[in-house]
């Protein structure tokens, strides 16, 4: 994939981290509106694939030094670990917990274990997604 | 709550996954001296059991696993478990610390070694420490997986690898027996739990599946204790590394089905089949084991028999003192019988003992020179002092000769079999007989160990390096174990009435009324009885024997080389692989078009044919909504874009074509009232197409008039099954209700996890496992293309 195209650089420039922040937010989200882990990393993967469509691979590659596969695995470990929490505490495996705390300057916040997990579901499909996106796109 | 003999059994398993880094940034310090402290101070957690008394209740601590299906990780301390623990991680220390000199820190992948090393040994307290059935299954099983990875360790060689098949095949089926036992078991008294079992034994005697699930449970104990014929694997479990030789197939794991026997005795001790059954099987082993260790040369296959036909007399023993628990004994027979298990558990500490310590000299001798071949090997006695009376030790321990603990367990061998002889029929002789004979071919064993090795010519020429002896710290956990061995000869009642007595009493409840105790006393001298005469002449006629071993020797080519177990399992193994591949082959083409076929129609036809037949194809507009212009509009334009990808002459305007009906499939959601459908599909939708034009690359050029006429009507009738079937699926469904909808469960979602939302709610905590395991699945399924790719372009680079 190397060919220039002034308009899509220019246009993903923007484009790519209103995505990502979108993501983000759709993560964030999924506790109480639309969204959650799966659907906030499929935006991100896609943010990821718009970068990789508009410039070559080593520019993202230097964008982002992150080796998908680990973020993969990162993903999985994390939602097994926070299904593990609980066995300390004697609950069953995945037993979820929340708490509505006041912190200084965000005020009222909603904390949920299940935040966690969601995180983990939310690498576990970035690093899945791109790592064949990748994995196929560089295959020669 | 866990409890700290929970963490006792997973500690193992947690300490295991410190190894990898450990291996990786302390290179300096070998990783055996880490791994030491694990077994040490597990060690020193069961020793503060220790000493029981047959008073005392057992230690019993549970935690609920899948309390729903009765799984508890209920964990049962109670002599016998102890017996074993102590061995595990007793033995296990010096093991691990025999390793760190036998394993080259240099050469070898240690972290690998180490990993499963410590996954065996968290497997083993499981099995010992479990007192629910299908958890014990299930570190029974890791045992055999870990087994197979330490056999398995030097992968590169194919003897390696044809043990840890073998191994692997014979034990796992022999667990699988053994799960369909437990499953009856539970079927018949409704219960996992051991001790519910016990204690509703006389009420499963009368069970139509109790003789069932005894053979299978005998079928999986002795596979696992590599009994007759099963004991093949054994001999080929020898290529792991000789630390793993003498910890899992000496010490430990073979003797897991001694440990399942010696726990099932109080349910099915006393009944004839479980008699002869394990006593049978027990004496062929004893004396098969011992008739075909004269013939090895290898020292490792000659003590790999010796384990062999040393299992089998402690089976047997069991066998026999399970006779106790026999209704219809006086209670003095009884108790004759009862001294039968003393014997079996004081074999069992003795062979542990002995064997250890003469699988760690036969790893010296192969360490230091170079081979284990006998026939290369004579003379050492000079060069290797400290191996020699080590050897000696082990092996006249094993011979049942005095002043080692093995004379005593020998004895006590000689009154279990005289026992059973007495108190059955005359034909019984058989028992005491074989015993007799077995013993001599140990006696000639035992001597050829000693003397073939270390006495007579020396043959440096044969040797790889010049003979000397090993370091201090390869001797020092063998002369630990030889001491044991030279101390329970002199001391045999220090253990006796503390760990043996209780013990006997978990073995057979209800023997004895209640404040009474065994007598466990053992003596060594008891006049001029039976058994000394017969242990008297085995040494004459073994040492007669010995001596003119090479003039016999030949015999043992008479013996039909083709005819062997060994060579029925290959044969057995061979002919199912080509049967199967055959039959695999018949449908797997290797063509993606057939098996959406295969896929495709058997969905049509289950799902569609019970439609048809449950005659539940309902369809009833009237509680339907209005349909809308533009949902008109839009069911149009899905249809005018699926048929344009059929008949669309370029693959681009095809995959255009299908991402446009996913586009549109997301816009009914949006107009559904589905955001997160919609939101989802649309994004999978944006990615599938990117990575459909990805491939797209790679695919050949779009050729319609493929296949032939045949071919393009079956892929007509299935298309036009699978579009027919749920459309009539979609349509009837609404007018179906035959249970009551979960969705009211579900709306409560804020008060039970706290979530607005739903649809997230059931993703990440309602059914948050299901979530896990395809987020584990999803991202196996991501490495699996990744590596399929990179496999096949590292091909594509060495050509």
């Amino acid at each position: 994939m190397k060919f220039t195209d002034v308009i899509l650089q220019t246009a993903t420039k923007v484009l790519a981290f209103i995505i990502l922040i979108y993501a983000v937010y759709v993560l964030f989200a999924g506790h109480h509106n639309p969204g959650g882990g799966f659907v906030g990393g499929l935006v991100t993967a896609s943010a990821i694939v718009l970068l990789y469509l508009a410039f070559d691979t080593r520019t993202v590659r230097q964008i982002i030094k992150a080796d998908f596969k680990w973020v993969g695995a990162a993903g999985v470990l994390l939602a097994v670990c926070t299904g593990c929490a609980p066995l300390v505490k004697g609950e069953p495996f995945l037993s979820h917990s929340y708490i509505d705390a006041r912190l200084p300057l965000i005020g009222e916040i909603h904390l949920a274990t299940a935040v966690l997990f969601d995180i983990g579901v939310f690498l576990a499909v970035i690093g899945t997604t791109m790592t064949i996106m990748i994995g196929i796109s560089e295959d020669e | 709550m866990l409890s700290s003999l929970h963490w006792a059994v997973t500690a193992p398993f947690l300490s295991a996954v410190a190894m990898p880094f450990l291996y990786k940034y302390v290179r300096r310090i070998h990783l055996g001296w880490f791994v030491l402290v694990v077994p040490f101070l597990l060690f020193l957690v069961f020793a503060r059991h220790y000493p029981l008394r047959s008073s005392m209740e057992p230690v019993v601590r549970s935690v609920p696993w899948i309390p729903s299906m009765d799984v508890h990780f209920t964990v049962h301390l109670d002599s016998l478990s102890l017996l074993f623990a102590l061995l595990i991680t007793g033995i296990g220390v010096l093991v691990v610390l025999y390793s760190v000199f036998y394993m080259s820190k240099e050469r070898e992948s240690l972290h690998n070694f180490y990993i499963y090393l410590l996954g065996f040994m968290g497997a083993m307290l499981g099995v010992v420490l479990s007192d629910n059935l299908l958890v014990l299954y299930m570190f029974w099983e890791l045992t055999s997986i870990s087994s197979f990875l330490l056999i398995a360790y030097w992968f590169q060689r194919k003897r390696s690898r044809y043990g840890a098949v073998k191994a692997l095949l014979i034990t796992v089926f022999g667990g699988f027996a053994m799960l369909l036992g437990f499953m009856m078991m539970y079927a018949a008294t409704g219960t996992f739990s051991i001790r519910g079992i016990v204690a509703a034994a006389d009420r499963f005697a009368d069970h139509s599946l109790f003789l069932p699930s005894m053979c299978l449970i005998l079928l999986g104990a002795l596979t696992k204790s590599a009994h007759f014929p099963f004991h093949i694997w054994l001999p080929d479990a020898m290529e792991a590394p000789t630390p793993i030789s003498a910890y899992l197939h000496s010490a430990t794991m073979v003797k897991a089905g001694v440990y399942v026997v010696a726990r099932f005795i109080p349910v099915f001790g006393g009944h004839m089949e479980w008699f002869w059954i394990i006593v049978i099987a027990g004496m062929i082993t004893l004396f098969w084991g011992s008739f075909l260790a004269i013939r090895q040369v290898d020292l490792k296959a000659m003590l790999a028999y010796s384990t062999v036909s040393q299992l089998g007399l402690i089976m047997t023993l069991l066998g026999i003192g399970s006779m106790a628990l026999d209704p219809r004994l006086s209670h003095e027979t009884a108790m004759l019988f009862s001294g039968a298990i003393l014997a079996a558990v004081f074999h069992l500490v003795n062979h542990s003992a002995f064997k250890g310590t003469l699988f760690m000299v036969v790893g010296i001798l192969d360490h230091e020179l170079g081979t284990r071949d006998i026939r290369k090997l004579g003379g050492l006695m000079s060069f290797m002092p400290i191996s020699f009376t080590l050897t000696i030790i082990g092996a006249f321990s094993m011979a049942g000769l005095p002043p080692f603990s093995g004379f005593l367990s020998k004895e006590l061998f000689f009154t279990g079999t005289l026992t059973a002889f007495r108190n059955l029929d005359w034909w019984a002789a058989w028992i005491p007989a074989l015993a007799w004979i077995a013993s001599v071919l140990t006696f000639i064993y035992s001597m050829m160990l000693v003397f073939h090795t270390f006495t007579g010519k020396h043959k440096p020429e044969l040797l790889d390096k010049p003979s000397h002896e090993a370091s201090a710290g390869m001797l020092i956990p063998p002369v630990i174990l030889a001491s044991v061995v030279v101390a329970l000869f002199f001391v045999p009642n220090a253990v006796s009435r503390t760990l043996f007595e209780p013990l006997m009493h978990t073995t057979l409840p209800g023997l004895l009324p209640p404040g009474e105790t065994f007598d466990v006393h053992i003596s060594h001298w008891h006049g001029p009885t039976t058994e000394l005469m017969m242990t008297l002449a085995i040494v004459v006629v073994g040492t007669f024997l010995f001596v003119q071993l090479s003039k016999w020797i030949g015999l043992y080519d008479y013996l039909p080389g083709k005819w062997t177990l060994n060579r029925l399992f290959d044969l057995v193994l061979s002919g199912m692989e080509r049967v199967s591949a055959k039959i695999t082959g018949t449908y797997m083409t290797g063509i993606l078009r057939h098996y959406f076929v295969y896929i495709l129609g058997f969905m049509i036809v289950l799902t569609g044919g019970s439609l048809l037949l449950q005659n539940a194809f309902v369809f009833d507009v009237s509680r339907n909504a209005d349909v809308e212009l533009y949902e008109y509009a839009i069911g149009v334009a899905i249809v005018v874009s699926a048929v344009l990808m059929i008949f669309s002459k370029s693959r681009l305007t095809a995959i255009i074509a299908l991402s446009v009906i996913g586009f549109l499939i997301s816009l009914f959601y949006v107009v559904f009232r589905a955001p997160d459908l919609a939101l989802t599909q649309l994004v999978v939708e944006t990615i599938s197409t990117t990575l459909f034009l990805l491939c797209f690359y790679f695919l050949p050029k779009l050729k319609k008039d493929i296949g032939s006429i045949p071919f393009k009507i079956t892929n007509l009738i299935v298309s036009i099954g699978v579009g027919v079937t749920f459309t009539l699926i979609g349509l009837s469904a609404l007018n179906h209700r035959l249970f009551e909808p979960i969705s009211s469960f579900y709306e409560r979602s804020y008060e039970l996890a706290g979530a607005k939302n739903i649809v997230n709610a059931i993703l990440v905590d309602f059914r948050g496992f299901d979530t896990m395991l395809e987020i584990v699945v999803l991202f196996s399924a991501g490495i699996g293309v990744y590596t399929l790719i990179k496999f096949r372009s590292s091909r594509r680079g060495d050509r």
